[in-house]
């Protein structure tokens, strides 16, 4: 295990710490505890960026199980790193937030900091696996921790209602992306990224390869919520605020985005997948925008902006993934794209993050977060309103925040698939950039609702339940870094990113791009003279501001959708019928009568055997081999035959028992005539001591009443009983009449004496040979011992009555 | 159980019980070798408690041999465990016997086996499980 | 006599279906106890009949297949226990209950 291990698996490792914390030191926030942690690890991670910059890969293996080739395969690239950076970067501010964000006495901080850690490793493991089992493993870890989360309040309805729907639609996309996973190993005969990409002009004619995309792509649209899977994240803001920033707007939601960029060079080899993601990003990014507006909620408006965000960065990537089909890097018109993507990813982390802190702190000091209540907040939160404003415009694309600059590259992005003639792009190209700027009128639209609800117009004291005043020192740390990086990233893109983090980024998306010695050469401009692309953000900000003023008049729009919550009403509609329709189902066969079982079985029981019996036309009656017919032996069959049927005729408790008997004793006959002396032994013991047995019981026993006399019952059990018998003896004559091997026993012939120092080989066989058998034979008999003692001995319910 | 008032039965018993539990040791130490072993052995040890059951009472018998028979199916089941666990001392896997020969003044070479010691888990169980089973139904009125 | 052994097997089989397809308890339990003797000595049956000595090495060979013998030792003592466990199950259930008709069993449940 080497340091990258070490520093994956460490918040888990932490987390067991957690609780013990949280216990010996109540005086003090568990938080602090915490926070050393994720900066720890950030400036660890820090360190490998002097690695990636020069294109350099760390891979690091533990072998997990070789056999199949699954093996935990740490692997450090310029993707990878750069999410690695933002999960323990927003990690340390999300938690010195929640340390002023949630109290100390009332809080269960133990269990909140444990699932937190959880989900910080799993989502470290998720960007920084090669294998991808390994990767699906940590991926299905970080909903199981989202859904904790989310469901931290579980006395709240809602909170339980939203974890379960995060984790029904995120571990559905789940399993689907492990179908897509698996049938990628069919393909290529292996789980390591590295080696996929490799063969990934091999695989693209073959016919799983569809359907590998199209799972895989479910995986990713369900994680970062893409249209029409996007419902479940409105509804996980029932989490508390520091989870919202950090699980639902920075990290985990991008784990979606983060593996369409990882397999854009196995996929993107397929017009289908640039379709596709193009496709679902630009869809999701207009009805995000479209939806936030007529929200009312400060962190439902977020939502809805998150998941339209993420529809951005997802269409960037889809025509980003056109490079593929270009040669070089020098001129490819698509890489742009590309890096507006990863450049809007880094962006969004740190404006999002501080609104949703933003919208915690007005939460925390006024008691709401409904825009129709809050107002005029300017004057009791400068700082927070400061904050607020450079949030939403580096949201809305102005400048001189970083948002306007990926804005910019956004809309050259757009306006390049124009110019793309492949996959039959051109008859729909021109709805790219017009959706695109539409969608962007609404994002400016809802930034300028965020902010100047909240904090201008009239202030209403009546509407609040808490006087409003500034928040904490401590909480404002937080959101206040994230701002000055939104600032300082605009004036300082090129010398702190390009280099650094984006062309390391690009090389790991595109690494068939790169032939040796060139490299991505990202230049980020903030004025590049008057192209479409400004006045296009001209026009956003004209229209914005227009849409803005008249949004009373025309909200009426929002009714043409009447049920706006649609999807809502079919995810609800769905789930219902699931459980009703499951629970009709199991009732309808488990009906608790254990006649009924049996049916089930025996009948299946002859269907199936007679099935395989006739389809793999088994069944065959040999002659040549069978052994002689003895008087003795016919007799005894006859005896036993005449006893067995006679059990089923026996009028009284007693003679059923003594039948029953009987056979049991001419079986053993039988052992003595097969020399089977030990089993014939055994045999007359058993019996002697069940017939005892049954005897001690005999006066407890009911008698024996007339069976149900219904003729239809009857016929039924004879029909299935002279089925069973039927099916057996067939079975028994294939069995006997097909011998495909050599039976074992003659190992154990040999080797009774020479191995074991025994002469009797069936004893051998129990004692050495197969005594796992015979332990767990013993152990299942004291088990059954032990149960009728305690039926006889322990009555606790009726105890107390008697 | 019922008292009784079978002298033949319970005159006959008094003799037969020791024959029949010396064969069934008998039976169990000759496992390795002839038909009989654990299970066997064991269950014609129960076979002649229960025929002392059936001659006398079950508080008659109590008394003649306190033994309580839930503790002996633990010590069979700690024997069978313990005797394969053992083998893990001696770094080869669960569950290996070894035997050995040794030479006894009198009675001439004999061989030992930990297979035996397993046997005897076997049997002890299978007399405690019996007789747990048998007791707790004829107390139980 | 394998094939003679078939068919006592398949009818053994046959009976036990038959009881346990009915509703009083203790003909369940005869049931099983036919059932597993029918199971033994199917299983004796597949591994051929007759064909040597008993699998003690002091006799001369060939020798009859040990395995399966071993196997159905193991089987007898099992069903015994778990006969056993059926039994006093049914015994417990009938005191408390009043009745072994495993139909009535289930009505009566809802009445406690």
């Amino acid at each position: 295990m080497s340091l990258l291990h070490l520093a994956i698996i460490a918040p888990l490792l932490y987390a067991i710490l957690v609780p013990l914390f949280y216990k010996s030191f109540r005086q003090i926030h568990t938080g602090w505890f915490v926070l050393p942690l994720p900066i720890i690890l950030f400036a660890y991670f820090f360190s490998y960026i002097s690695t990636t910059r020069h294109q350099a890969i760390v891979m690091e293996t533990l072998n997990w199980i070789p056999s199949m080739g699954i093996n935990f395969t740490a692997k450090v690239d310029g993707l990878g790193l750069l999410f690695a950076l933002l999960i323990t970067g927003i990690g340390s501010l999300v938690i010195l937030y929640s340390i002023y964000y949630l109290s100390k006495t009332k809080e269960k901080l133990n269990t909140f900091y444990t699932y937190l850690l959880l989900f910080m490793g799993a989502m470290l493991g998720v960007v920084l696996s090669d294998n991808l089992i390994v990767m699906y493993a940590f991926w299905e870890l970080t909903s199981f921790s989202s859904f904790l989360l989310i469901g931290y309040w579980y006395q709240r309805e809602k909170s339980r209602y939203g974890a379960q729907k995060s984790m029904i639609i995120t571990v559905f996309g789940g399993l689907a992306m492990l179908g897509g996973i698996i049938l990628l190993h069919l393909m290529t005969g292996s789980f390591s990224i590295t080696e996929i990409i490799a063969q990934a002009h091999d695989i693209v004619n073959h016919s799983l390869f569809i359907p590998a995309l199209l799972c895989v792509l479910l995986g990713a649209f369900t994680k970062s919520a893409q249209f029409p899977f996007h419902i479940w994240l409105p509804d996980a803001m029932e989490a508390p605020t520091p989870v919202s920033a950090y699980l639902h707007s920075a990290t985990m939601v991008k784990a979606g985005i983060y593996l369409v960029a990882r397999l854009t060079p196995v996929f993107a080899v397929d017009g289908l997948w640039v379709w596709l993601v193009a496709g679902f990003g630009i869809v999701t990014l207009f009805w995000g925008s479209f939806s936030a507006v007529k929200q009312t909620d400060l962190k439902s408006i977020l939502a809805f902006s998150t998941v339209s965000q993420l529809g951005l960065i997802m269409s960037l990537l889809g025509v980003g993934a056109a490079a593929l089909h270009f040669p070089g890097v020098e001129d490819n018109l698509y890489i742009v794209a590309t890096t507006a993507a990863v450049f809007h990813l880094i962006n969004h982390a740190t404006f999002k993050g501080s609104l949703f802190m933003v919208a915690g702190i007005v939460d925390h000091e006024t008691g709401t977060r409904d825009i129709r209540k809050l107002g005029g907040l300017m004057h009791f939160m400068p700082i927070t309103f400061t904050i607020a404003i450079i949030g939403t415009f580096s949201m809305a694309g102005l400048p001189p925040f970083n948002g306007f600059l990926s804005k910019e590259m956004f809309f050259t992005g757009m306006l390049h698939v124009l110019e793309l003639d492949l996959f039959n792009f051109q008859s729909v190209a021109i709805l790219f950039p017009i959706i695109a700027w539409i969608a962007s009128v609404f994002t400016f639209i809802y930034s300028m609702m965020l902010v100047f609800k909240t904090f201008t117009g009239k202030h209403q004291p009546e509407k609040l339940d808490k006087k409003p005043h500034e928040a904490p020192i401590g909480m404002l740390i937080s959101p206040t870094i994230l701002a000055s990086l939104v600032i300082i990233i605009f004036f300082f893109s090129n010398s702190l990113l390009s280099e650094n983090i984006i062309e390391p980024a690009l090389a790991a998306i595109f690494p068939g791009l790169l032939t040796e010695g060139t490299g991505f050469m990202v230049h980020i401009d903030i004025w590049h003279g008057f192209k479409p692309e400004l006045f296009m953000t001209l026009g956003v900000i004209a229209f914005g501001i227009l849409l803005y003023l008249t949004y009373p008049k025309w909200r009426k729009i929002y009714k043409l959708f009447p049920d706006k919550l649609a999807l809502n009403r079919l995810y609800d509609g769905i789930l219902e019928r699931a459980q009703n329709g499951s629970n009709r189902l199991t009732n309808s066969y488990m009906t608790g009568s254990i006649r009924s079982y049996l049916v089930y079985i025996f009948t299946f029981f002859i269907i199936i055997l007679a099935t395989s019996l006739f389809v793999k036309n088994a069944f065959k009656l040999d002659t040549s081999k069978v052994s002689s017919i003895g008087i003795y032996e016919l007799l005894l069959a006859l005896f036993i035959v005449i006893g067995a049927i006679s059990t089923v005729f026996a009028k009284t408790r007693l003679a059923s028992i003594l039948l029953l008997g009987a056979v049991g004793y001419m079986v053993s006959l039988f052992y003595v005539l097969f020399r089977a002396p030990d089993l014939a032994l055994t045999q007359l013991v058993i019996e002697t001591v069940s017939v005892a047995l049954f005897l001690v019981c005999f006066y407890h026993l009911p008698k024996l009443r007339k069976e149900d006399s219904r003729v239809r019952f009857k016929l039924m059990n004879a029909l299935i009983s002279v089925g069973v018998g039927i099916m057996v003896t067939l079975i028994a004559l294939s069995a006997h009449s097909n011998k495909f091997f050599q039976s074992i026993s003659q190992y154990y012939i040999e080797n009774t004496y020479t191995e074991a120092a025994g002469k009797n080989m069936v004893n051998v066989i129990l004692v050495d040979f197969r005594g796992f058998d015979t332990l767990f034979e013993i152990t299942v008999l004291a088990i059954a011992s032990l149960g009728i003692y305690g039926m006889i001995r322990l009555r606790l319910t009726r105890g107390d009555e008697e | 159980m019922r008292s009784n008032n079978n002298i033949i039965l319970e005159t006959t018993i008094k003799v037969v019980l020791f024959i029949i539990v010396l064969f069934s040791v008998y039976i169990f130490f000759a496992g390795h070798y002839y038909p009989g072993g654990g299970f066997i052995g064991g269950l014609m040890t129960s076979g002649a408690i229960v025929l002392l059951l059936i001659a006398y009472d079950i508080k008659t018998v109590a008394t003649i041999l306190p033994v309580n028979y839930r503790t002996m199916t633990g010590i069979g089941l700690l024997f069978a465990i313990g005797t394969s666990a053992g083998s893990l001392l001696f770094n080869v896997p669960f569950l290996t016997h070894a035997f050995g020969h040794i030479e006894v003044p009198v009675l001439g070479e004999i061989s030992l086996h930990t297979a035996t010691l397993f046997d005897l888990g076997v049997y002890l169980v299978v007399v405690g499980v019996t007789m747990t089973i048998i007791q707790t139904i004829g107390e139980d009125e | 006599m394998e094939i003679v052994m078939a068919i006592v097997v398949g009818i053994l089989f046959m009976t036990a279906t038959y009881l346990m397809l009915s509703k009083s308890l203790l003909r369940i339990i005869v049931g099983t106890g036919l059932l597993s003797h029918g199971a033994h000595l199917l299983i004796l049956t597949m591994g051929r009949l007759k064909r040597g000595s008993a699998p003690l090495l002091g006799e001369k060979g060939p020798y009859t297949d040990p395995l399966p013998q071993a196997l159905i030792l193991t089987a007898i003592v099992i069903s015994f226990g778990v006969t056993a466990f059926f039994l006093v199950l049914a015994y417990r259930a009938y005191k408390e209950l009043g009745t072994d008709n495993i139909e009535k069993m289930r009505g009566n449940r809802g009445n406690e």
